[in-house]
C-alpha cells in the first residue's frame, strides 16, 4: 500500500522559506503570485493492506515524528 | 559535579563543551546517542551544538527521538539538571522537555556573531555566579534559532519567570537590532517549568578563555560546579 503525507505550516506561522522562494519567482518575472508557503512530501510504502491500519500507522509517523504540531499540520492521502 | 555530554552522529561541539565542563571542575563523559542509560551518579546532561543528523526533516527532530532520550527524560523528571546548547536547544524543543520550536532566522541567515545576553534571573542553577540583568558577552551560529511558541506558551514563559536570557546591547538594553534572528520577545533561552532545564542558542562554551577574546561564558559552568559544591 502507498500512502502520501504532505506536511504544511499552520496559518499565521512565518514562514521566511516562502516568502524568500515568492521574491525569486516574482524576479524571474513570473506573474500572478500572490503567496508561497513552503512544506513536505513524504511518499510511505505500507506493508499492510488494511486500510484501517494503514491509518493508524501513519498518524503515528505524523504524530510522533513527521510533522511538529506546534508550527505544523499533516494530511495523509491513501492511495 | 559529574556531567554526561550527550554525542549524537553531526554533534560538532561537544569538545567544547567538555572543556569548559572540565574547566569549572566537574568531572565529564561523553554518551553516545545510542546508549539506553546515563553514567551512574550523572548530575548533568548536556545536548552540544552541531548538526544532528544534518538537521534532515527538522533540527533536532531525529536526534530529539534518538534512545539515549528516553534516559534523559526520565532523569529531568527525577528533578535532574539538562543544558542543551544550540542543537541541543533544538533538541529539548522536539524531544517535547522544551516548549516551542527554534525557526529559521528571520533574515534567512546563517548568523555568527558575538552578543550580549540579559541574564533575566539568577536563582537558578545555571545563572547564581551571574547577577540578575547582567549582559554577558558571548556568540552565536545558528540558521535555526528564531525562537516561535503560541501565544498562550510565550504568556506562560513570561508569567512564570521561565524566560532564561534575551538578545541585548552591551549595556543590556532589550533592543530589535540585538535580536538578529527574529526570537519572540528576543528569547535566547528558556528553562522548564521546574528550573531544571535549560535550551539556549548562544554558545557560552566558546567564550571561557581570555585567549579567544573573552571569558563571560566561564560563569554558565561555575555556576553549575558552584551549586553541586554547596548541595554536596
Amino acid at each position: 500500500m502507498k500512502a502520501r503525507v504532505t506536511v504544511t505550516l499552520k496559518n499565521g506561522v512565518l514562514d521566511p522559506q516562502g516568502k524568500a522562494i515568492e521574491g525569486a519567482l516574482k524576479s524571474l518575472g513570473v506573474e500572478g503570485i500572490d503567496g508561497v508557503r513552503q512544506g513536505k512530501v513524504f511518499d510511505i510504502e505500507l506493508g499492510t493492506t488494511d486500510k484501517a491500519q494503514a491509518e493508524a500507522q501513519l498518524k503515528a509517523a505524523c504524530e510522533k515524528l513527521l510533522a511538529n504540531t506546534v508550527i505544523e499540520n499533516y494530511r495523509v492521502e491513501i492511495a | 559535579m559529574k556531567s554526561a555530554v550527550i554525542v549524537f552522529p553531526g554533534s560538532n561541539r561537544e569538545g567544547d563543551v567538555l572543556r569548559a565542563l572540565k574547566s569549572a571542575g566537574s568531572q565529564v563523559e561523553k554518551v553516545w546517542h545510542a546508549e539506553t542509560e546515563l553514567p551512574k551518579g550523572t548530575d548533568l546532561v548536556v545536548l552540544p551544538g552541531g548538526f544532528s543528523y544534518g538537521d534532515y526533516l527538522r533540527c533536532g527532530a531525529i536526534a530529539g527521538r534518538a534512545t539515549v532520550m528516553d534516559a534523559v527524560r526520565t532523569h529531568a523528571a527525577r528533578g535532574g539538571l539538562v543544558l542543551g546548547i544550540c542543537n541541543g536547544f533544538q533538541i529539548l524543543c522536539e524531544s517535547g522537555l522544551l516548549p516551542g520550536i527554534l525557526m529559521r532566522n528571520a533574515n534567512l541567515k546563517f548568523i555568527c556573531h558575538r552578543q550580549f545576553l540579559r541574564v533575566e534571573r539568577n536563582d537558578t542553577a545555571f545563572t547564581r555566579n551571574y547577577a540578575k540583568d547582567q549582559p554577558i558577552d558571548v556568540c552565536v551560529a545558528h540558521g535555526e534559532g528564531n525562537y516561535t511558541a503560541d501565544e498562550e506558551t510565550l504568556k506562560r514563559l513570561e508569567g512564570e519567570g521561565l524566560v532564561a536570557f534575551r538578545y541585548s546591547d552591551a549595556q543590556g538594553h532589550i533592543t530589535q537590532d540585538a535580536n538578529r534572528n527574529g526570537s519572540m520577545n528576543s528569547i535566547a533561552g528558556i528553562y522548564s517549568e521546574k528550573l531544571n532545564v535549560l535550551g539556549m542558542m548562544p554558545h557560552p562554551e566558546n567564550l571561557i578563555e581570555d585567549l579567544v577574546g573573552g571569558t563571560d561564558g566561564r560563569g554558565l559552568f561555575e555556576s553549575l560546579v558552584s551549586s553541586f559544591a554547596k548541595a554536596a
